[in-house]
């Protein structure tokens, strides 16, 4: 048996994908010509697959800073901050992190990634309970492989699943840590998060936040699902990431809690690993403050958001339970989902392909993500094609003017 | 084995019985992971359906150690003893 015979199922999934298209894992952006463009196949390409929420990876200001930065600190930090040092930078995002989410402390990491997995696998040891949202991202499941504790997954948004978990654990010892996320990756669809609030002060548990994708969205300063839930003051962690809303990457976790910082002395994939280059903690900086007072960016991403979303919706198509700037359609099989995603490329249309394992329920989808600084002209043109391409593959009544949607 | 380990085991045959993709056949000895042809999030989804119906909680270090249906059916017997 080789070394890589355990990946001949993926092999024969990929080699099935080419033969019917492109390889979706392997797309090419030969150029990228502004945040909501690129050029594919030597043709403009509207890009609605990037997370690029707030449209801001070319923010004049971020840029500037960023080349500011490398002139005057250099390309990289070449170690980790608690064997080569911290910058002063590192420290000052650090604080306005912790500012933009009125907590005491903060920490960042050097991608979202590490800081769930270094967050939860850290603060959950033996003996203690992780409950975690079936739907989780990879990066949570990762932590829960990493971490000692026992893992639960309860029902996708269920509380009550939840508490029922929790119940079940009644007179075991261990900490009980709830895992969730604000805004769900594939679907759109947010947490009830008032609801998963009250169990876990019901049931005396520790509660973890994933805002990845509502940070600078949702929430009246943008401080994600959380603060537009109004249970600020439950969530004991809030994670994010820099690499959607703030155009760059890196990740963060903020918390009131008083022994937060000795986090930085025991979380390995904080400790053992290079932080975060001085140009992305600039731009990140720069981004943090654009976003901090330009509430029209939170605005017209959401205003676009639901443009699409119901512009869809009204088509025909099945889509994800909530306008959000994640638009899911459903297909009604992985081969149309393929067929679906290929045409649009041949389109100038740049979206997710989305297949099971990947998906909730072994849904099939096409994931859009929305920007602010698309135009509703774009948003308009991805609609028209969407349908004209729906109803090539039957997906939707074949007439114009019909929204009758073909079931799986 | 022991008469309620069987009779999980039975159970969970039939449960997988209406969920396996058409032609594959399951017994005790079938592999979850080769065997059943359900990608990893449906085999998961499956295994909290097994747990609202046997009222278990069975955390994912266990769903990773067994192997088999026969092996799960213990596990699951082994949790429900533990916690009743």
């Amino acid at each position: 048996m080789s070394l890589f015979s355990k990946f001949d199922e993926m092999r024969a999934r990929i080699d099935s994908l080419v033969a019917n298209g492109r390889n979706p894992f392997d797309m090419r952006f030969e150029r990228i010509l502004s945040a909501t463009e690129a050029l594919v196949e030597g043709r403009p390409c509207l890009l609605l697959g990037t997370n690029n929420y707030l449209g801001l990876t070319f923010d004049a200001t971020c840029i500037e800073a960023t080349v500011r930065s490398v002139h005057e600190a250099g390309t990289g930090t070449t170690g980790s901050r608690i064997a080569n040092g911290t910058y002063c930078d590192h420290a000052l995002l650090e604080r306005r992190i912790a500012e933009f989410y009125g907590r005491r402390s903060a920490m960042i990491f050097t991608t979202g990634y590490q800081a769930n997995l270094g967050l939860i696998s850290t603060l959950a040891g033996r003996d203690d309970h992780l409950l975690i949202d079936a739907d989780s991202h990879a990066s949570i499941y990762d932590a829960c492989k990493l971490s000692t504790a026992e893992v639960i997954r309860f029902r996708h948004n269920d509380p009550e699943d939840l508490a029922h978990r929790l119940r079940r654990l009644k007179g075991r010892p261990g900490n009980r840590i709830i895992v969730t996320e604000g805004i769900y990756s594939m679907l759109g669809d947010s947490a009830p998060l008032r609801e998963i609030a009250e169990v876990k002060r019901e049931m005396g548990a520790t509660l973890i936040v994933d805002e990845a994708h509502s940070l600078g969205i949702r929430g009246k300063n943008g401080r994600g699902i959380c603060e537009d839930a109004g249970i600020e003051s439950d969530v004991d962690f809030v994670v994010g990431t820099f690499s959607k809303s703030l155009g760059a990457i890196g990740g963060f976790a903020v918390s009131d809690l008083p022994d937060f910082d000795l986090l930085r002395v025991v979380c390995r994939p904080y400790m053992f690993t290079a932080s975060l280059p001085p140009a992305v903690v600039a731009s990140v900086t720069a981004a943090l403050a654009r976003i901090s007072t330009d509430k029209s960016l939170s605005a017209r991403v959401l205003s676009n958001s639901g443009r699409l979303y119901s512009g869809l919706a009204q088509a025909g198509f099945e889509v994800g339970p909530e306008p959000n700037p994640i638009v899911a359609l459903k297909m009604t099989d992985k081969e149309t989902a393929v067929r679906f995603w290929n045409r649009l490329i041949d389109r100038g249309i740049y979206a997710n392909l989305a297949l099971p394992p990947a998906t909730p329920g072994s849904l099939s989808l096409i994931r859009c993500s929305v920007s602010s600084a698309h135009t509703e002209a774009q948003i308009d043109r991805a609609i028209s094609v969407m349908v004209a391409v729906g109803r090539e593959l039957h997906i939707l009544d074949q007439r114009p003017g019909k929204t009758t949607v073909r079931t799986a | 084995m022991t008469n309620n380990c069987g009779n999980i085991e039975a159970e969970i045959v039939e449960l997988l019985a209406g969920r396996v993709p058409a032609g594959v056949h399951v017994s005790a000895q079938t592999q979850i992971v080769r065997g059943l042809g359900l990608d990893s999030v449906a085999i998961l989804d499956f295994i909290m359906d097994l747990e609202d119906r046997f009222d278990v909680s069975i955390p994912l270090d266990r769903v990773a150690e067994v192997q088999t249906i026969a092996e799960l059916s213990r596990a699951i017997e082994a949790l429900t003893r533990a916690a009743g």
